[in-house]
């Protein structure tokens, strides 16, 4: 198994997460993490789908994915060419004694503290997954309370943008 | 009155709505509906969303709906009853409503059309969708939805049919502003005849039909992530010419693509340039002449010797509109293992889906075929034919040594092979045979010659018991000309068969030949070959030396159909040409067969063909330098 990164461009229509979604549960890959969300095209969303899954696997759902008629454009991101994010809030116990010895973890991890109350704190960090877990590991031994984390976002690197280029083709269509 | 248009002036302008219909239904037909093409402009009219459903399935072409109303889509029924354009038949069940449309659009090429209320209405929709995608045809279902402000209430006869029908639809809508219904209907339309052909649901709640809209016509599709590529590559087109060209032991595979694609006739001129074998799956029988000598019939779980074998051993494999179903392939590992594979279809999804192309082809067939025609001619110019000589003497020893055949029944009853041979003989190659799914299914498939593409209907892909009367009776209303037997077994008989009734009042003079064997008759054969003969839940009581429930021939007559015993050899021939000679009324003719027959030949399930059984316990003796 090897994980890969799929940016599904879509039309911003109701149900159009049922369809991608139902399809990965249908043929039988698993979703590692997703998030949707809008573009900057009114008409489009963008959906970021992770998956384990083999090559030969990646293909077939990719095709299968096209054919859903809502579906404008799938590009696979390659990590060395892409910037990937996640984005994590964690309530972390932090009292009188600890709590400087968490604002030192969150300081290392440039991460921020966005509520405080006098038993714990909630963090927010944003990274790759890779930093995200770290993060984690490394307030373990404070006592974690309760996570929450976003599905990862991807974007390629560099100046060329696949949304321009997939609502273009869409509006030509149109 | 200076308003007012003439008599003369109404009839020009029907007649000119005729004529673009007439455009923008071929269009349709042949993949390109160009809306925009088919001036001139209908409306703005002032209708409600209901009269907008009809106008739209007017001004598009539809003559033909297969469908029953209740509560949510009876504002849809009341215009309907005006419409001069549209036959709406009341069928006694969805799914017979469903499958008829699917048996219209496998008889004519076109779209078939049904139409269902809410909840139960929709859910009864199910079966006749879910068997339409596996087997790509097209069709557009039309529900009702409870009122908008229902939608998720759990409101009497609501039931989520888009979310239901997400997996079984090439696409669907859900409609509750008016004013989406022209486009989104034109939009049905065009995805399910465009591309890889498929089932649509439009489900349109009731407040929508009752609202006051505008209609007009035609309508601008939006519809930016679904272009379907036709057009092959040029490259991969000289490639296969040239593996074609080359090739020593070719195979063409040819599957129901070739049918929906309408390029039999392509195909038969690649059949005869090349030179190589074809083989036609179940789904494809009819694409090519079954008199053609290249033709070596069936391939798969119940196909030739012959045609099972040239698969194994090709050295080239040409799929064209087929899919590697596991039903052709066996054990997919070792389904010919020998061969490069082209694989031509439209949905590029399909190739490399079960074995990996050597040369994959997406476009349509017929311009797949088209364009390989000329490069083949140019390397058959350039390398001179291909040298096959040595492979076809091999195939003509197959094909002496294991023809087409069985042997009678020892219990001495009527043997259902015999009946389905005569019947085919006797009705010719311009009849529609049509059928249900099980032992009647493959009888139907080795022992009637066809000649036509559309010639030879049944569920394929979703193995849908049931299927064979109302998708007969669909055909029959779409080649109303055409004898249309449903080759039926007693078992999907009682399934479905509620749609005599329909065919009865509605002069649709179909012929049902029901292939008794008094059991669920495929399901019996595999407990005798792998279950230790124990017949658990196979007897259904119907045939010889039982009570007879029901009665065929009773429940034809009940039914207001001519109904024919035959348990003898000796009637067959009568019994069939009596059928085949009434023609204002549907005939069901009770063939009671011997139970003990069995389909031969047999690739078990998930098995290599290589062990494929001519009859029980003899498997050929393969070349041993293979």
């Amino acid at each position: 198994m090897s994980r890969h990164t799929l940016s599904v461009l879509v039309e911003n229509k109701p149900g159009v997460l049922t369809r991608v979604a139902g399809l990965f549960a249908r043929r039988a890959f698993n979703i590692h993490s997703l998030a949707v969300g809008p573009t900057e095209h009114e008409e489009i969303s963008r959906i970021t789908v992770v998956v384990d899954v083999e090559e030969h696997p990646l293909e077939q759902v990719t095709k299968q994915l096209n054919k859903l008629i809502h579906v404008i454009k799938i590009v696979e991101l390659e990590p060395e060419s892409s910037v990937h994010r996640e984005l994590l809030l964690v309530k972390v116990r932090a009292d009188a004694a600890t709590r400087t010895g968490v604002l030192e973890v969150v300081e290392m991890f440039r991460a921020r503290v966005v509520d405080v109350v006098p038993e714990s704190v909630v963090i927010e960090a944003t990274g790759p997954a890779a930093k995200l877990d770290s993060l984690l590991a490394a307030l373990e031994p404070y006592g974690v309370r309760e996570i929450v984390k976003s599905g990862t976002l991807a974007i390629g690197r560099g100046a060329r943008s696949i949304t321009d280029r997939a609502f273009e083709r869409a509006v030509r269509s149109a | 009155m200076t308003g007012t248009p003439t008599p003369a002036q109404i009839a020009a302008r029907a007649e000119a709505r005729d004529q673009v219909r007439t455009e923008l239904r071929s269009r349709v037909v042949s993949g390109k509906a160009e809306t925009e093409a088919a001036t001139p402009r209908v409306g703005p009219e002032e209708v409600t969303g209901a009269q907008s459903i009809v106008r739209s399935l007017e001004e598009i072409g539809v003559d033909t709906v297969f469908g029953i109303p209740g509560g949510a889509i009876l504002p849809l029924y009341d215009p309907l009853m005006d419409s001069a354009k549209l036959r709406h038949i009341l069928v006694r069940h969805e799914q017979g409503g469903g499958h008829a449309a699917s048996g219209y659009a496998h008889a004519t090429g076109r779209v078939g059309v049904t139409m269902a209320t809410s909840g139960p209405g929709a859910t009864n929709l199910v079966t006749p969708i879910a068997d339409a995608h596996m087997d790509s045809i097209p069709l557009v279902a039309i529900t009702g939805q409870v009122a908008s402000a229902s939608i998720g209430t759990d409101a009497f006869q609501e039931a989520d049919i888009v979310g239901i029908t997400l997996p079984i639809t090439k696409h669907n809508f859900l409609v509750t502003d008016p004013a989406d219904i022209p486009r989104t209907i034109a939009e049905a339309f065009h995805i399910a005849s465009t591309g890889r052909p498929g089932p649509v649901l439009v489900d349109i709640s009731k407040s929508a039909m009752q609202s006051r809209t505008t209609f007009s016509w035609p309508q601008e599709l939006q519809l930016p992530g679904y272009h379907p590529v036709t057009k092959p590559h040029s490259k991969q087109i000289r490639e296969a010419a040239r593996l074609l060209a080359t090739a020593k032991r070719p195979v063409l595979y040819v599957g129901g693509g070739v049918i929906r694609s309408g390029a039999a006739n392509l195909l038969r001129q690649l059949v005869d340039l090349s030179g190589a074998p074809v083989v036609t799956t179940l789904m494809a029988r009819g694409a090519v002449p079954d008199s053609h000598p290249q033709h070596l019939g069936m391939p798969g779980m119940h196909g030739t010797v012959p045609a099972v074998a040239a698969l194994q051993k090709a050295d080239l494999v040409f799929a064209l509109g087929a899919r590697f179903d596991d039903r052709v392939t066996g054990k997919l590992s070792s389904f010919a293992p020998l061969a490069a594979i082209i694989h031509a279809d439209i949905d590029p999804a399909e190739i490399g889906k079960n074995r990996e192309a050597d040369v994959p082809i997406v476009g349509d067939l017929r311009e797949v075929i088209g364009d390989l025609l000329p490069e083949l001619a140019r390397e058959h110019e350039t390398h001179g034919k291909p040298d096959v000589e040595g492979w076809w003497h091999q195939l003509d020893e197959w094909r002496r040594t294991y023809p087409r055949g069985y042997t009678q029944p020892e219990d001495g009853h009527l043997s259902p092979q015999h009946v389905i041979q005569r019947l085919g003989e006797m009705t010719g190659p311009d009849g529609i045979y049509v059928a249900g799914v099980g032992q009647h299914q493959m009888w139907a498939a080795q022992f009637i010659s066809y000649e036509r593409p559309n010639t030879w209907i049944n569920s394929g892909g979703l193995g849908t018991m049931g299927y064979s009367v109302p998708a007969a009776m669909g055909a029959k209303v779409g080649q109303p000309d055409r004898t249309v037997w449903a080759i039926d077994g007693d078992g999907c008989f009682q399934m479905t068969n509620q749609e005599l009734a329909t065919c009865a009042i509605n002069d649709i003079p179909i012929k049902v030949a029901v292939i008794n064997n008094s059991s669920l008759g495929m399901v019996r054969q595999w407990q005798t070959l792998f279950y230790e003969s124990r017949y658990s839940n196979t007897d259904l009581h119907t045939g010889h030396g039982t009570r007879r429930i029901p009665d065929f021939v009773k429940l034809a007559d009940a039914y207001g159909c001519e109904g024919i015993r035959v348990e003898h050899a000796s009637e067959v021939d009568a019994a069939i040409k009596r059928a085949n000679e009434i023609d204002d009324r549907p005939v069901v003719v009770d063939f009671t067969v011997s139970r003990d027959a069995m389909v031969w030949p047999m690739v078990a399930a998930g098995v290599s063909n290589d062990d494929i059984q001519y009859a029980r316990g003899i498997s050929p003796a393969w070349d041993r330098e293979d």
